[in-house]
């Protein structure tokens, strides 16, 4: 220690220096966080709107427009899964009967959680399942999304009884899925997310199909 | 105060490119270059960002004092990169659902805070505005070619998904070189973007060294 930092400062100046830079950093702060406030007020109602457009968008894949006359986004219950998770059912109504729902389904992939959208008709029959999220690898695993390939539209029009249960499978666990090269992990999980979306159907049709809001 | 545009604009481009050069950035240039359009949007997202932060710390250069100015850099990135985010969540939806992802990302970008240390906060508002710009567009081209690399030799196509991001006119660029199934799927993996990042560099310096020129490698030195 031959060389001790500066010799002690003025006693004075410090407490002035540093409250000087904490009254730049905060003048900073405040002019930021203003702007960051004004942008948020300006761009609220049309993110929202973006958003509803978004699911709007991904509720039309799975609930065809001739099923209904309302609006499914707006006209939504919220339930729990048999995993304990809350679900946001939309229903697809025609002169006030519900005609199909649809709500998201979970299943674990290579790289975590899958989130799918799955349509179904008053007799259980998919109308659709979608990809919304997934953290699949690229060129392997994303082959689950539809702009990637037609293997997700496999599962139109098959309910819990067609195939029966135990079928309800990639081919590598005895059912009569097809997994794709090099992935089978996300298929299966896939197949699992439809499944437990199945049995979730059949566990609450009566509340789901009731006409009253 | 006369660096000279030119300068400025080969500077960021190639001579002391963000990515081949000063070796900045390097988290998103190759977790985000898994295909080329990946590449282009996180260096265009990553452009805006430079280039307003980079003039506005100029702008305020005499009024931050040393003792504060890392973390008002920090805060006047993040401010930026917040804006963007809304903005274009806003009024560019399309654009921002394929880019969206990347845009929070920039903040952890060391390249950005790099600049406004280095240059921004010694130039006025001009020179510090290009110098943002031109790094970041040299950022752009260097995430643009490493993901190109990765996703012809890992999935044999070029500019994948481009129309998404660019607008239906770009589906022309959208090319397949290889037959499905041909690709190392190791190139769009991790191990891939190392590989690709360390060859480019490589690559760039000996392009350099056959043109006469003196290495740089100010960032490795600089900035830890």
């Amino acid at each position: 220690m031959n060389a001790p930092p500066t010799a002690l400062p003025d006693p004075v100046a410090p407490p002035t220096r540093s409250l000087m830079h904490g009254v730049i950093l905060g003048a900073f702060c405040l002019g930021f966080g203003m702007l960051l406030a004004i942008t948020d007020r300006i761009t609220v109602d049309d993110i929202a709107a973006r958003a509803m457009e978004d699911k709007q968008n991904s509720l039309s894949q799975v609930l065809p427009a001739t099923m209904h006359d309302n609006n499914p986004v707006t006209d939504t219950l919220a339930l729990k899964n048999a995993h304990g998770r809350e679900l946001t059912v939309y229903r697809a109504r025609k002169d006030g009967a519900v005609t199909a729902v649809a709500y998201e389904i979970f299943g674990t992939g290579y790289a975590g959680e899958m989130k799918l959208m799955m349509g179904i008709d008053r007799d259980g029959k998919l109308l659709g399942v979608r990809v919304l999220a997934h953290k699949e690898t690229p060129g392997l695993g994303d082959k689950i999304e539809v702009k990637k390939g037609d293997w997700i539209l496999r599962f139109d029009g098959l309910s819990l009884g067609n195939p029966p249960l135990e079928r309800w499978k990639v081919k590598k666990d005895g059912g009569q899925f097809d997994q794709f090269a090099g992935a089978t992990i996300t298929p299966r999980g896939v197949l699992a997310a439809i499944r437990s979306g199945l049995e979730f159907f059949a566990a609450n049709r009566t509340i789901l199909l009731e006409t009253k809001r | 105060m006369s660096t000279s545009y030119k300068t400025i604009a080969r500077d960021g481009l190639w001579d002391n490119n963000g990515v081949f050069s000063m070796l900045l950035g390097m988290c998103p240039s190759m977790a985000m270059t898994t295909s080329a359009t990946n590449g282009f949007g996180m260096g265009v997202a990553t452009a805006v960002v430079m280039a307003a932060s980079s003039w506005l710390v100029a702008v305020f250069r005499n009024r931050i004092t040393q003792e504060v100015r890392i973390p008002v850099y920090i805060l006047i990135v993040a401010a930026m990169v917040t804006l963007v985010d809304l903005a274009m969540n806003a009024w560019m939806h399309e654009l921002y659902k394929v880019l969206g992802l990347f845009i929070p990302l920039i903040v952890s970008n060391c390249l950005p805070l790099a600049r406004l240390e280095a240059f921004a906060a010694k130039q006025p508002a001009l020179p510090a505005f290009l110098d943002g710009l031109f790094m970041g567009l040299g950022f752009t081209l260097a995430l643009t070619v490493i993901g190109a690399v990765r996703e012809i030799t890992g999935n044999g196509t070029l500019f994948a998904d481009a129309s998404l991001l660019l607008g239906p006119a770009f589906k022309a660029i959208e090319l397949r070189l290889l037959p499905a199934d041909m690709g190392v799927l190791m190139m769009i993996l991790p191990p891939g973007g190392f590989l690709v990042t360390g060859l480019l560099v490589v690559a760039k310096r000996m392009l350099d060294l056959r043109a006469g020129k003196e290495i740089q490698m100010s960032g490795a030195h600089g900035v830890a």
